[in-house]
Parts: structure tokens; sequence; C-alpha cells
């Protein structure tokens, strides 16, 4: 994230993956899944598609046979900082390990026509901006991000997206969940706040339904 | 105003809204597994905080446990050097903040979703929420239940809450009686081939009908279990009275409570007028077996049908009908019943429990596997279900036939085990996800009911069950 002019601006290379329904399984592979650490899952983004052999937790990328066909494998791309991609991204496991990976690359936003309800969530607890735009305008930016120099800016202020200073869409998000991105707000602490309210409501709540606190 | 079934969930356990359009939910139940768990965990010890409501929570390992384990196993048995890590991690993490654990030596150790009902502490009316996405499949006892990632885990574990939006209601409503040798599981196929993988995205899906009516609690929760596929992370059935004797049968109330129960637990249902965003209708008595033949839950045809043929498929849809189409090694105008299959696995939280093993023996019974089948495998959703199949004989049964009899937990159905396919083997799976590389890298899924499965491992291929 920058600051120019009055503006909080993310931009970058452009990663444009032409695939509709992009699974988490895809995103990462269960055989990640194994960590019991939060970072550090940035060797195994795509994973079955980045690589020609079979990976295994710990094992670095520069130690597995990459393949050149896959986008995340070429200059620039392997830098970028946005992804494009078609609909229902993230559908599918509810592992966070999936943003993890795509945070750890260096992915700071994902560009999709709509997303799985539980990814979507997960992205804003870890700093990834997940963007909702209609198919058209997902198909324009296809067309737009064709040649290799193109990339985008995408300031969070205005929620608009740019090429070259030129605007081409405005977007969608709640402030809140926006404002979570920039702040890395953290939502326990959060909901602390709430502390009372919670008691309050939990006391009511067994006396009126005891049966599901009996049952434990 | 009328109310869903969903609405009066969510207004039972709304705390207050949030300055968005988020609000805080209340919490009765989070269930642990060690995938999920162990970064949640680390979050609360680093903030200091124990869990809100300890007794809320339970935990069993199932996504890495070994299906070979036989007497006295314990978790420093398991091979696999990482993951004996996180289910270690699992145990260590219980047992410092107190966490009631099924753990890998308990008879009531399996699948979280398998468990928590056949225990009991899943209960009608009931917030539920595991780092899992099928937690969709409590939503069978009217629940609002629903998968979070690991943040939210540990949120849940901090705060006995969770922060959600208000999600649209939809509808499905099952009416008819099904044709023989279909099943609830070749149910939700159909529907998820109709609307879509995306069809339910921002909604909680109530099912509903005649046909909802009629069937069985195992038979509800494979359904709900698969909004998830269908793009919901909520799934709701309102409970009714066939709920009540389930629940009866297995929880730990006493009569009088569960009489208390009772009577709040009828009020849970749709109001007649409660006006849903969408509705759709589907009449069951036309649906045939289905079987998906891509990589995506919505790539689905009739057993007997041709796959899609690219010359028809339109613009969008071509591109991924291809893709699938080379990573299965699927031909023009084949059709599922062309295919050679390699492996057989039956069990996943869809279809592990006791019913789905009844069907899947009773196709099996006197006949053995094919030759061409490399391993077939039967794998228990929990030890209270590998026990019940026991008692009934259904184990000797599958052995006799050539099947392998095993112990409970995720196996196959995402290979985090060695229960994996080796690249190009093509598997009939009554588990939930075809993804590429779901079973194992490379590998080739097809998803089915347990009785199409335990046909194909009789006949090495997808036959008419009729
Ligand atoms: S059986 Fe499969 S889908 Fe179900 S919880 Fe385990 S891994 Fe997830």
């Amino acid at each position: 994230m920058k600051i120019e002019g009055n503006e909080l601006i993310i931009g970058g290379v452009v990663a444009s993956i032409d695939r509709d329904n992009i699974d988490t399984d895809q995103i990462i592979p269960t055989e990640y899944l194994k960590s019991i650490k939060k970072f550090g899952f940035e060797d195994y983004l795509f994973d079955g598609w980045r690589y020609l052999d079979e990976g295994k937790l710990g094992v670095s990328k520069n130690d597995r046979e990459q393949n050149p066909d896959f986008i995340l494998n070429q200059a620039p791309y392997d830098k970028a900082t946005i992804l494009l991609t078609r609909d229902n991204f993230g559908c599918g496991s509810s592992r966070e390990h999936a943003v993890w990976a795509l945070r750890d690359f260096g992915i700071k936003i994902v560009i999709a026509s709509s997303f799985g309800d539980i990814f979507y969530n997960n992205c804003f607890k870890n700093g990834v901006l997940p963007i909702k735009l209609d198919k058209n305008k997902i198909e324009d930016l296809f067309q737009k991000m064709s040649d290799s120099s193109a990339d985008l800016s995408v300031s969070l202020d205005s929620k608009k997206i740019f090429q070259n200073e030129n605007e081409l869409y405005s977007f969608d998000v709640e402030d809140n969940l926006l404002e979570r991105i920039i702040y890395g707000l953290d939502d326990v602490d959060m909901t602390l706040k709430h502390k009372d309210k919670i008691l309050a409501f939990e006391q009511t709540r067994m006396k009126n339904t005891p049966w599901i606190f009996s049952n434990d | 105003m009328p109310k869903t079934l969903y609405d009066k969930l969510w207004e039972e356990h709304h705390i207050t809204t949030l300055d968005s359009s988020e609000s805080l939910l209340y919490i009765d139940r989070q269930y642990l597994h060690e995938v999920t768990s162990p970064q949640a965990f680390e979050g609360l010890s680093k903030k200091g905080l124990s869990p809100w409501r300890l007794n809320a929570n339970i935990a069993t390992p199932d996504h890495n446990v070994p299906t070979e384990r036989g007497e006295s196993f314990k978790t420093e048995n398991i091979k696999d050097e990482i993951s004996k890590i996180q289910v270690t991690e699992l145990d260590k993490n219980c047992n410092k903040f107190g966490i009631k654990q099924f753990d890998i030596t308990s008879i009531n150790q399996g699948i979280v979703h398998v468990i928590g009902p056949e225990l009991g502490y899943t209960l009608p009316g009931m917030t539920i929420v595991c780092g899992d996405s099928h937690t969709s499949t409590h939503g069978a006892f009217g629940c609002l239940a629903m998968g979070i990632g690991t943040s939210e885990v540990e949120h849940v574990l901090a705060t006995q809450t969770l922060k959600v939006s208000k999600l649209k209601n939809m509808r499905v409503k099952f009416s008819g009686e099904p044709q023989e040798g279909v099943t609830s599981k070749d149910i939700v196929l159909f529907l998820i081939r109709t609307i879509g993988t995306a069809g339910g995205n921002g909604h909680a899906i109530e099912f509903a009908g005649s046909y909802i009516e009629s069937i069985s609690m195992e038979a509800r929760m494979t359904i709900c279990n698969m909004s998830i596929e269908a793009g919901a992370k909520v799934g709701l059935i309102a409970p009714d009275a066939t709920t009540f004797n389930y629940v009866k049968d297995h929880s730990q109330l006493s009569e009088e409570e569960f009489e208390d129960a009772i009577s709040h637990w009828t009020s849970l249902v749709s109001d007649n007028d409660a006006s849903f965003d969408k509705e759709i209708a589907i009449d069951v008595s036309l649906i045939k077996p289905q079987v998906t033949w891509g990589t995506s839950p919505e790539m689905v045809v009739d057993f007997d049908q041709e796959i899609p043929n690219l010359d028809f498929v339109d613009g969008e849809n071509k591109r991924n009908f291809e893709l699938a189409k080379k990573y299965m090694g699927i031909e023009e105008n084949q059709k599922v019943t062309d295919l050679k299959f390699d492996r057989v696995f039956i069990g996943s939280c869809t279809n592990s429990r006791i019913e789905d093993l009844r069907d899947a023996a009773k196709v099996v019974d006197g006949k053995k596997v094919s030759e061409d089948i490399i391993e077939a495998i039967v794998v228990p959703g929990s030890g209270l279900v590998k026990e019940q199949a026991e008692s009934e004989g259904l184990h000797i049964i599958f052995e006799e036939a050539g099947f392998m009899w095993r112990d409970p937990g995720c196996s196959m159905c995402l290979g985090m085990n060695p229960d994996q396919l080796k690249p190009y083997e093509r598997c009939a799976s009554t588990s939930n996800r075809n993804f590429e590389g779901r079973q194992g890298n490379l590998g080739r899924t097809h998803l089915m009911s347990p009785l199409m499965a335990a046909l194909t491992a009789v006949n090495g291929r997808v036959v008419d069950p009729s």
C-alpha cells in the first residue's frame, strides 16, 4: 500500500488466470495444510499448476521442477500483486491457508466476478482485498491485461480501478471490511469491546434454552 | 412479518449489530479438528486468552489420521511425521486448554460432522461452527451451521461469537418419490448440476418438500453436507418428528429437558407466507443416478448419459469443459459407463454413516470386487458407525468381496493421510469434491452414491443399478 496524493493505492502487475471455479484445493493443495504455522506458504500457491513434480511441505520452490507455461513462473508475473480471474474464485474448502498462500506470494488484490463465501470472508482477515466486478467488466479486463506490460492500480479510498491514470471502473466493498485491510484491525480485540453484551446475552440464553448448555 | 427458518435462527442468536452490515451472533457449539485449529490456538495463547465457554467446544482428529490402525493405536504411531505433528498439536492444545477431545484412541473418534450428531452434541436450533466447510451438514437438524476460517475459529474460541453478515434466503423444494437406486446423494448432485456451484452463493438454502420430510436424518445430512458444493455455506432442514426421534436416541438430555426443548424446536419452521429470495422446485421422481464426469461438482450427468460434447457447449463453459475433459482423460462421445475404474472409496462426511454402508453392502453381498479394481476401501465415518456396522456383519460382506475395511477418518476424501490416488487413477468416490488433485496428485475422481460406488467396485465400471 502506498499513498499517492491523498489516496491509498495498491498497484502492480496483474496475473490473469482464465478459469471459473478455481477452488481452494487448487490455490493450495491439502498436503500443505499439515503445517501448523500461519506463514511461509508462498512456494505452494497454485502448486498443482505451478510445478511439474509433486511437492511436499518444507520443500522449497528452488528444489522443484517449475512449469514454465504457468503464468506465475514467468516474468513479470512472478512478482504479481493482483490476480485476475473469473467466476466463483475460492470455492470449496474453508482453509484459510488459501488466503495465506496468496498473501505470502505477494498477492494483495484478487479481482473476480464472484467468490466462494468463506474464502471472501477469510481474505479480509489477512490483508487481501477481493474485488467483485460484473462479468462483462471482467471480460474487458482480460482483454486489457493481455499485454504483459499492463498493470493496474486500485484506490482504496475512492474504490476505483485505474490503468495508467485512466479510471476504468469503480467497485463496491463495505467500508468496515476495507478498514480491516487498511488498519490491519484484529477482530478479537474489536469484539471483546462488546464483552458485556455477550455476557448478558449468554445469561439470557442459558435461562431460555438450558438444554443447550446442559448437554456438554 | 413472516419469517423463514433462517431468519428465526438468526434472530435467536443475534447479540448486536455492528457498524456495518455485520452482526455479532452467539455460537452455541464449535467443533475442532487438527487441520484448521493449531494457528487458532496459537493466536489465543499469544493474546493470553482462554476459551470463552470451554464446554461449547468438542474436538477430534479426522483429516490426517491413518485408517489402518488396528488395536491400541496411539498418536505417536502415526508414520507420516508431519501428520503426526498436527495430531499431536491437537492433543496438546486440548489438554492445555481443557477442551473435550475424542482422540485417536477413542471409540467416539471420527469425522467431526459424523460424530457431532451421533454423540448428541448437535441439537436443533443451535448455531454451530467448525473450521471446515462441510459444517453445513448439521443444518439437517435445523441448526444454523457454517464453515469458518482459522481466524474465525480463534474468534469463536475467544469470544463465543462470530461476526457475520446476514445471508439471503433460498428454498429448494423436493417433491415426488425417487426411482429405485436413487438416493439422497443423487438428488443433491442433481441440484448442484441444476443451479451450479455458485448457485447458492450468498444464500442459506432451506431444503423442504415431501421428499425431505420422508427421508432419514442420515439422508438429510448428505443433502445439507453438499450445500457448500452448491455455493451455500448454510443448508437447513426444519426439525420434525424424524429429527426429534434421532436426537432422543443420541443426546444426553433428560426426559424433562427434552420435552422442554421440543416445544421450542417445533417453532423452528419457516412461516407459511415467508418469502424467499430464490425458490426452486425439483421433482425427484425424474432423477436418475447421478455421476460427476469432470473436475467441479456441477459437472454431472445421468449415469447412462453422454458426457457433454465440446461441439455443443457454449463459449464460457467450453474452456472449463475442455480443461476438465483433458484432466479426467475423457474423450468425445463417451459416457461414464464407458470408463474403466481403478479404485473405489466409500466414506467421507457425505456418505460414511450406517445407512450408507448398508446401501453399499446390499449391492456387494455375495459378489466380488472386479479384477480391474486395484483397491476398494470402506472407511466408516466414526468408531461408533464402525461398531454398528460390525454388529450387523457388514464388514464381513465387504471383506469377503475383497474390500478393505478401515478405521474412521476423512481418508481418501482429501488424501492428507496415506489413502491417495496415484496419477491418472480413476476413482469412484462417495465424497463431495472432484477437484483436480483432491484425492491425490493428478487423480481422477467421479462422485456418486454409495450404492453406485459399490456397483462400480463389483463391475469395474459404472452400471445400471436396476
Ligand atoms: S470427510 Fe472430506 S469433506 Fe468431510 S470433513 Fe473430512 S476432508 Fe472435509
